[in-house]
């Protein structure tokens, strides 16, 4: 399953399974995941409410044990430890809450120093890391200020900067910017990119958001039902989605491609004629050829371009493009496959559903 | 010193103080001492807790309760066997204490399960993602977060406490309630019974803005 070659996975889970045992029948939170996350990424899962993502993460420090399968942090199998072993291991495992979950009898500064506390380390020893770790989330001048004084987002700063704060290699994020406004979500992934590039982080992220993971992660997770319906690089997730529910999820950041109402106002074919609408993806080098007319001319075509969208997946652009092409049917299956010989990914869509 | 009264009643009521608020302060002190432990064990020892653990459990819920369901008036002479062992003696201020102390555990064992239970739970996660251990969970976030319902539940003690210890006087216990019993109505003294009920209106009223005081310096939400 691992390349031996490549480098150690920073998690990986395998086989999990989490049951709960109410008074009716048993629920399945997760059915048998296995993930690996590889070392430096952002990894993302993303799922409806009730997908078991927030289990799954709970399972990485075994805040919840799965009743199968096993966990390994950083070649640590944490699912052997005892509990001692295992609080230590937590210590290299950060976790930011979408709650925050900050001490609101402590200031800031005693928030950030909670960890190290609980870890045993020297209060003059603590005070240093607390002074490193204020500028790094930018709330040098906020270290005597109680939580409930406090903004959402300067909250969250202080969730970071805590579960940073005993130098982990691993941080988990729990809806982490679910519970602020859009401006302030951007702040918050930026800072979340800018502490994994700088302190050699493995971050690894839940969300409902789309938005989220399209703005920071490498690779993506979809979660429904308990199991991980598709998983891979999020540039691959979002423009080729396999799965009926990553279609949905992936509507929600990249839009409809057909505007509803656009199809009443397309001519009709004349006879003898077809008129097919094509979806066309655009990615990597491809995207910068002039297709459209080029096919046009070749196989005698009437391309209409309905909706074009030109976005970026991470630093990847990529274009994406409804055409109604009116021609003889055997001329436009020609001009897909000649299209799909260019990269390019083309795929018919009904003109029922919008 | 008090114009309307005799003054050998004068020094009797200062007797009488001076024993509810011993009566008063020292069942507190105890049932705040045996109450939290009590109470965090009770926590953490409930279903869905830190440590679920239901033999230890219901057992202590149930001598809770029981406490707490018998008259105080009915207690006090219950347990004078015990009583006797503990501070050696059955009548007096002293052996009051005994059965004050161990109502007010009972009732304060509840009021700080609340306030224990007020804790968001997902600040005792954060502390359990941190590699907290539990008595370092209990002692470092359960505690100082609950500390102004903590207080207040200290506070609703206390008053309790002044009430209750009008009825140590059936064991000889005095006070300033059994002072009003014996003088204001046994002896048709209204102005005893007025006087003493003044002072204990005066004292719950302390106690209470002390509380509230307290409990606004300590919150923080």
């Amino acid at each position: 399953m691992s390349d031996p070659s490549g480098p150690r996975p920073a998690i990986q889970l395998q086989g999990l399974v989490r049951e709960y045992r109410g008074r009716g029948t048993p629920m399945r939170a997760l059915d048998g995941v296995s993930l690996e996350v590889a070392p430096g990424g952002i990894f993302g899962i993303v799922g409806r409410s009730g997908a078991g993502k927030s289990t799954l993460l709970r399972c990485v420090n075994l805040l919840e044990r799965p009743d199968a399968g096993t966990v390994t942090v950083l070649g640590q199998e944490l699912t052997r430890l005892d509990e001692p072993a295992l609080r230590a291991a937590r210590r290299g495992i950060g976790m930011v809450f979408q709650h925050f979950n900050l001490l609101s009898a402590r200031t800031v500064a005693g928030n950030i120093a909670f960890p190290l506390e609980i870890a045993g380390i020297p209060r003059a020893e603590r005070e240093a890391r607390v002074a490193e770790l204020l500028p790094l989330v930018g709330l040098e001048d906020r270290r005597d200020y109680y939580p409930a004084q406090l903004s959402g987002g300067q909250k969250q700063r202080v969730g970071i900067a805590r579960a940073l704060a005993s130098r982990p290699r691993i941080l988990l994020c729990d809806e982490a910017t679910s519970a602020l406004d859009p401006e302030t979500t951007e702040e918050i992934l930026a800072l979340i990119r800018s502490v994994r590039d700088r302190l050699d982080l493995t971050v690894l992220l839940i969300t409902h958001e789309m938005a989220v993971v399209k703005a920071i992660c490498d690779r993506v997770a979809v979660m429904e039902a308990g199991v991980v319906i598709e998983a891979g690089r999020v540039f691959e997730v979002f423009t080729r989605p396999a799965h009926a529910t990553t279609r949905r999820f992936v509507s929600e950041v990249i839009g409809h491609v057909v505007p509803p109402g656009t199809l009443a106002r397309l001519p009709d074919p004349n006879p003898g004629e077809e008129r097919r609408l094509l979806q066309v993806l655009f990615a990597g080098p491809s995207s910068t050829r002039a297709v459209v007319s080029e096919a046009s001319r070749r196989f005698g075509l009437d391309l209409n371009i309905v909706s074009g969208r030109i976005d970026a997946i991470g630093s990847e652009p990529y274009g994406l493009m409804a055409l109604a092409a009116y021609g003889p049917p055997a001329a436009i299956d020609e001009a897909c496959a000649w299209m799909r010989a260019l990269g390019l990914d083309v795929t018919a869509i009904g003109e029922d559903p919008a | 010193m008090i114009p309307w009264l005799p003054p050998a009643l004068t020094d009797l009521l200062i007797e009488a103080a001076w024993q509810t608020l011993l009566m008063t302060f020292g069942g507190a002190v105890v049932a705040v001492a045996l109450g939290l432990p009590l109470a965090l064990l009770l926590h953490t020892t409930a279903p869905g807790g830190l440590a679920p653990n239901g033999l230890l459990n219901r057992p202590i819920g149930l001598l809770v309760n029981a406490v707490r369901s018998t008259p105080f008036i009915i207690l006090m002479v219950a347990i004078v066997p015990f009583t006797r062992l503990v501070a050696g003696t059955s009548i007096g201020t002293a052996a009051a204490l005994v059965p004050l102390s161990l109502a007010a555990t009972a009732f304060i064992i509840r009021l700080f399960e609340n306030a224990l239970r007020e804790v968001d739970r997902g600040v005792v996660e954060a502390a359990r993602a941190m590699g907290a251990t539990r008595t370092q969970i209990m002692a470092r976030v359960l505690v100082p977060e609950a500390l102004p319902g903590i207080i207040a539940a200290i506070t609703v003690t206390l008053v309790g406490l002044v009430g209750y210890s009008a009825m140590a006087g059936a064991i000889g216990g005095g006070g300033l309630g059994d002072l009003g019993i014996r003088f204001g109505y046994q002896r048709f003294m209204p102005d005893v019974m007025a006087t003493v009920v003044a002072i204990l209106i005066l004292f719950v009223q302390g106690l209470q803005s002390l509380g509230d005081l307290l409990v606004r310096r300590f919150s923080r939400r």
